[in-house]
């Protein structure tokens, strides 16, 4: 039977708070943890008698040109916090799905004027001209609002407007 | 068996790079600003995805491969993209419909390559096939809007069929390498997804008002290296900065 020394787990916790730091580069809100893109977390040690970090984290979307920032990110407060040796592994499956995003996470989206993705995940089917789901705006709180585009300014959003308040908004679109 | 495998994952890696590069060139030429976003966003994906079996493809090769020069440094006769994706955009018509025929071919692809023994396939295809159900959904709904709207968008999609149509017979036929690898159930048997494509195509195109085409002639050779002469084009463009600066990075 395998012990797991107690340094060890203190030194994993030490590393989840330390991901809690790294934000994604696109939405600044939003940490790591709250995307749901921290698959794993394991530290091992290493001959000099320190812990090297191995993190396991999935892309959003296939071509997200944040995640090379991300994992710089990463691997830059894993540094400061004095790890000198570190592995940022990337896996595809299971794929990321917005279900995965924290609800901490969805109420920090809101308030940065993005409407969080829908708890009750709409199914996504390639049927065309849909009934659209209903997307509450995150600025005036209404229901009466209308999609734009499935495609907006990053690949995890959609575009949306309000007919209410009439202001244009994302949408962290189901995923 | 390697060989096969590393050749149709770059055959898989190329139609996904080849495709996201003639989406790119809309950028900025978009009809409007939101379709700019979209099919910008699309060509994205497809990057994306080709990224990830070009990173499988240079582990798969070593020799100090790389997923950029498999994209950067690999030439017209190395390349096994479909033809279809490296035909020039056209109008609007014509890049949304072969956005269509290609993405409704990928998604019934994927949905296949997910149960792929080859661990590392079937994740890649799990991860893109969220993606293509977007692009299919707004492919076909331009499909839809072009054919069943006016005389002249009409018009504009029927010329796009024409003008396609002959190219999507080598979206079926297995290339030599890839014969091997459905028997061992690593690829996609292509008899499979293609009664589903049919059926997906055959009922957009009733909602656009548009007849497929009765005829069964298929231009093909893309898979085996054998290519129009607008694949040399894409690459003198996309491969310009590598070869003259080899390795260049920013």
């Amino acid at each position: 039977m395998t012990v797991i020394p107690n340094h060890i787990t203190e030194t994993e916790k030490k590393i989840w708070s330390l991901l809690e730091t790294v934000t994604d580069p696109e939405v600044p809100v939003l940490s790591v943890l709250d995307l749901g893109i921290i698959r794993d977390v394991k530290v091992q040690s290493t001959e000099e008698n320190n812990f090297k970090p191995i993190i396991t984290i999935t892309p959003t979307y296939s071509g997200c040109p944040a995640m090379d920032v991300i994992s710089m990110g990463i691997r830059m407060v894993l540094l400061q916090a004095g790890f000198k040796e570190m592995e940022i592994k990337q896996v595809l499956s299971p794929a990321w799905t917005t279900e995965w995003m924290s609800a901490e996470g969805k109420d920090k989206l809101k308030a940065y004027g993005i409407a969080p993705p829908q708890y009750k995940q709409a199914v996504c089917t390639p049927d065309a001209f849909q009934q659209e789901e209903a997307i509450q705006c995150p600025q005036c709180n209404s229901w009466h609002t209308t999609l734009i585009s499935q495609f907006g300014s990053t690949a995890c959003k959609a575009l949306y407007k309000c007919e209410d308040c009439k202001e244009p908004f994302d949408y962290f679109k189901c995923h | 068996m390697n060989a096969s495998l590393i050749n149709y994952t770059l055959h898989l890696a190329d139609n996904a790079l080849t495709i996201g590069h003639r989406n790119s060139e809309w950028c900025g030429h978009g009809p409007v600003l939101e379709q700019d976003i979209a099919i910008s966003n699309i060509a994205l994906d497809g990057i994306g995805q080709a990224r990830n079996f070009y990173q499988y493809a240079a582990s798969l090769s070593g020799n100090g491969a790389t997923e950029d020069t498999l994209a950067y440094l690999r030439d017209v006769i190395d390349y096994k993209n479909l033809l279809i994706t490296e035909l020039p955009n056209g109008d609007w018509a014509q890049t949304t419909l072969r956005q269509f025929l290609f993405s409704t071919y990928q998604y019934f692809f994927y949905q296949q390559l997910e149960k792929s023994t080859d661990r590392q396939l079937a994740a890649i295809a799990e991860k893109s096939l969220k993606e293509v159900t977007y692009h299919v959904r707004w492919s076909s709904e331009w499909v839809i809007r072009l054919g069943d709207g006016t005389e002249e968008s009409h018009k504009r999609l029927s010329n796009a069929v024409t003008e396609l149509w002959n190219y999507t017979g080598e979206l079926f036929i297995p290339a030599s390498y890839e014969k091997e690898l459905i028997a061992t159930g690593i690829a996609v048997d292509l008899s499979v997804i293609q009664p589903l494509w049919q059926q997906k195509v055959s009922n957009v195109f009733s909602e656009a008002t548009i007849a497929i085409p009765d005829k069964s002639f298929a231009q093909q050779g893309g898979k085996e290296g054998i290519h129009t002469e607008h694949l040399g084009y894409i690459l003198a463009e996309m491969q310009f900065l590598q070869r003259a600066y080899p390795g260049a990075e920013w």
